[in-house]
């Protein structure tokens, strides 16, 4: 290792560094998402010629006189078939000032298991409602979910205005209904745009249509939220994925902690814990590749070093000693059911959590939520596919984990199904006990 | 000490290296025979720094695999040759020659070069039993790719179903397989073209020479360049030309087309790619022209 420390920073030679944002798209093909979504990317100039000139021919052939936008985003053969969007689908556009990460989810068919997905690793979700209809029950159901899978950013986009005249009545009163909506929510970060995907308006370019708005264009507001406060800097976290040992002359003693960071900052020096043995040592290097780095945030990949010669695999924990999660095995959690075969009490599943694996029962199913009404159904005996309640699990490891609403990398996990090998559930952690 | 970062901010390329140097190590910790599926291409290079970068300073636990067409450049073949000797990893070299002659493919003259690697890269996977293959696929190359997941089931028989595939929660990678099945590992699935040319520059590694533009000469066949090579001569009605010319793929030689380009460092590439206006599969992979659906229908059979 060279004795040097060097800033990561200065390997970027003369390119500005260019920040990311991850969102979540959600809605049926009514709402004009996908035609939002193809306007994002004609505008962006992320559609290339050969993608644009596909999409026109399709569009002729089908004998429509405007360019379906929305084909663009219709990935898989079986699905133009059937006309419908079947699964989360991952788009890519950039601007000189960021790139974006789009999870695109259909509207349909396996609705809540999709969504839950495309906004699980979400800065930002973008709800779309049609100015003439107003909120609607899917609507409501977006901003529930977003809300629970802890979505920081909400963007609420009131499409077709220019099929309401532009009217700002319209707008108003359709942002004061999600406004009363949202109380009941968790949405920290909540901005209403008035647009029309179909013409572009407020898109890109901000239009003349709407004087009487003076917020952002949507691209405006998706290239400068601000998203680095939006990790957990205080509480480090940071989950042993895997333990280099070179055994190599060179390297012969070397013993590093692989993994990423997934709260908090590490640095050299600090006295840490290691869970869930609870042995304690110091940090005495991290590295980044054949640098050693002076400290390590979140989401960086790191080796860590500590001083001494303690016992920790991969599963383990490392954390401050002040500061660190308590080891446990009864989690009170939400769950999103994701398979036809319901999830039932005394059931037993394999369970992820950040690199620990493994198996859980479930004791009780406490109610059910509907994700329409927010109304608790307490008689519930069981959780359908695409249901969301909330389950107390007993564990065979104890899980090293926080509140979901403290971090979402210690707060969520996966459940498995141990015959078929699928993942049947996802879950976000209330408290372990 | 310095402060890396002021601001505690990654830039969007170091995300992204970052999310690929996770799921590197998940592999290696949680499969029991995972390899790396190396074509010599820019974007299976990535994946080797990003293996390297990984594991540093131990070796790649896990062997590289080639499937030899055949018709590779030879540009090709020596960068892969330097990188494996670099890292000192295992390569494994599956032929689709071999595989023809025992059996395991059939050429009947008409199937590309391309197509024939299907089979014998299965047949590879299966003799080895491989329980994990990274494999370089990015979900921006094209619509049937953007649904493909971080970890891609694989049935016994290879085959991708896609309406059938398991959701992908935070960073939480589900690896469970039965006897017999697969997974195929994309680590660079968030990237893009742009992003893969940057890290390249920014990482100042090796790539074949062909990627930079060069003299060569070239036949124009169905709207593309091909190189003048033993499997490909010109046609009636063909000419021949000598072009300044790059690749934006590689694949074998016979299918793989060239763009006329004055491009001779990343730098200059990036520059080029930021304003093209063709994807790259599109501009120079015959075997993506045949239907919208092409490589949908490759990605079920098994293909990378």
């Amino acid at each position: 290792m060279s004795p040097e420390i060097s800033p990561v920073a200065e390997k970027h030679e003369g390119r500005a560094p260019m920040d990311l944002l991850r969102f979540a798209t959600a809605g049926s093909v009514d709402d004009g998402k996908s035609t939002l979504i193809g306007r994002l990317l004609l505008d962006s100039k992320s559609i290339f010629e050969d993608q644009l000139e596909a999409v026109e021919s399709t569009s002729q052939s089908k004998g429509y006189d405007y360019t379906d936008l929305a084909l663009l985003t219709d990935g898989l053969r079986s699905e133009r078939e059937q006309g419908i969007t079947i699964d989360v689908a991952y788009r890519y556009f950039a601007t000189p000032t960021r790139k974006f990460i789009i999870a695109d989810t259909p509207g349909h068919i396996q609705y809540t298991r999709n969504m839950v997905t495309g906004a699980s690793t979400a800065d930002l979700g973008l709800v779309l409602v049609d100015a003439r209809h107003g909120l609607t029950e899917q609507s409501r159901r977006h901003a529930v979910l977003l809300s629970l899978l802890r979505v920081p950013h909400l963007v609420l986009a009131i499409n077709k205005m220019d099929l309401v005249d532009w009217d700002e009545a319209v707008y108003e009163k359709i942002h004061n209904e999600f406004t009363a909506f949202a109380t009941k929510l968790n949405i920290p970060d909540l901005e209403v745009i008035p647009i029309s995907a179909l013409q572009g308006d407020n898109v890109v370019t901000r239009s003349e249509n709407t004087p009487w708005y003076h917020g952002p264009t949507l691209m405006h507001h998706l290239e400068h939220v601000h998203v680095a406060s939006d990790r957990d800097l205080q509480d480090v976290r940071f989950p042993v994925q895997y333990v280099v040992r070179p055994k190599s002359d060179a390297y012969h003693d070397y013993r590093g902690y692989a993994g990423q960071v997934a709260g908090g900052v590490l640095k050299p020096g600090d006295e840490v814990i290691v869970l869930p043995s609870g042995m304690t040592s110091t940090i005495e290097g991290i590295d980044l590749f054949d640098q050693e780095i002076s400290e390590a945030f979140p989401p960086m990949s790191v080796t860590v070093r500590l001083a001494d010669d303690v016992d920790v695999s991969r599963g383990d924990m490392i954390a401050r000693v002040n500061n660190a999660p308590k080891p446990s095995q009864d989690i009170d959690a939400m769950i999103c059911w994701m398979t036809n075969e319901p999830l039932r009490p005394r059931q037993k599943l394999a369970i992820k959590h950040t690199t620990r694996t493994g198996r859980a029962m479930v004791k009780d199913i406490q109610y059910r939520l509907d994700v329409n009404s927010l109304h608790r159904d307490q008689d519930t005996r069981e959780l359908g596919l695409n249901e969301i309640g909330r389950v107390q699990l007993r564990t065979t490891v104890p899980l090293l984990c926080d509140p979901y609403a403290k971090n979402r990398t210690t707060g969520s996990f996966i459940l498995i199904d141990e015959a078929t090998g699928v993942t049947v559930g996802a879950g976000m952690i209330n408290s372990g006990a | 000490m310095t402060q890396t970062h002021p601001d505690y901010q990654l830039s969007q390329l170091d995300q992204l290296e970052a999310e690929s140097i996770h799921i590197f190590r998940e592999v290696a910790a949680e499969f029991e025979k995972p390899v790396l599926m190396f074509s010599g291409g820019k974007d299976s290079i990535v994946m080797m720094r990003l293996a390297e970068k990984a594991f540093f300073p131990a070796k790649i636990p896990f062997p590289v695999l080639q499937v030899d067409t055949g018709l590779d450049f030879d540009e090709v073949l020596a960068t892969r040759d330097n990188w494996v000797n670099r890292l000192g990893v295992r390569l494994i070299v599956a032929s689709v020659d071999d595989a023809i002659k025992n059996g395991v493919v059939v050429d009947d003259g008409k199937t590309s070069r391309n197509r024939l690697q299907i089979g014998t890269l299965l047949n590879a996977i299966e003799e080895e039993g491989f329980t994990a293959a990274f494999g370089g696929g990015r979900r921006d190359e094209e619509k049937a790719r953007a649904k493909e997941r971080v970890y891609s089931h694989r049935d016994e028989f290879g085959q991708w179903d896609p309406k059938n595939q398991r959701p992908e929660l935070w960073s939480l990678y589900n690896g469970r397989l039965h006897e017999g099945e697969h997974m195929r590992i994309f680590p660079i699935s968030n990237w893009t073209e742009l992003d893969v040319w940057h890290y390249i520059d920014r990482e100042g590694i090796e790539i074949p020479s062909i990627y930079f533009a060069h003299e060569r000469q070239v036949i124009k066949r169905d709207g593309m360049w091909l190189s003048l090579s033993d499997a490909v001569q010109p046609r009636e009605g063909e000419t021949v030309e000598t072009k300044m010319v790059r690749f934006r793929t590689v694949g074998d030689k016979s299918q793989t087309g060239c763009v006329e380009s004055e491009a001779r460092t990343t730098a200059e590439i990036i520059d080029e790619i930021a304003i093209a206006r063709v994807t790259e599969r599109g501009a120079t992979r015959g075997d993506d022209r045949f239907s919208e659906a092409a490589m949908e229908d490759r990605k079920k059979e098994g293909y990378f």
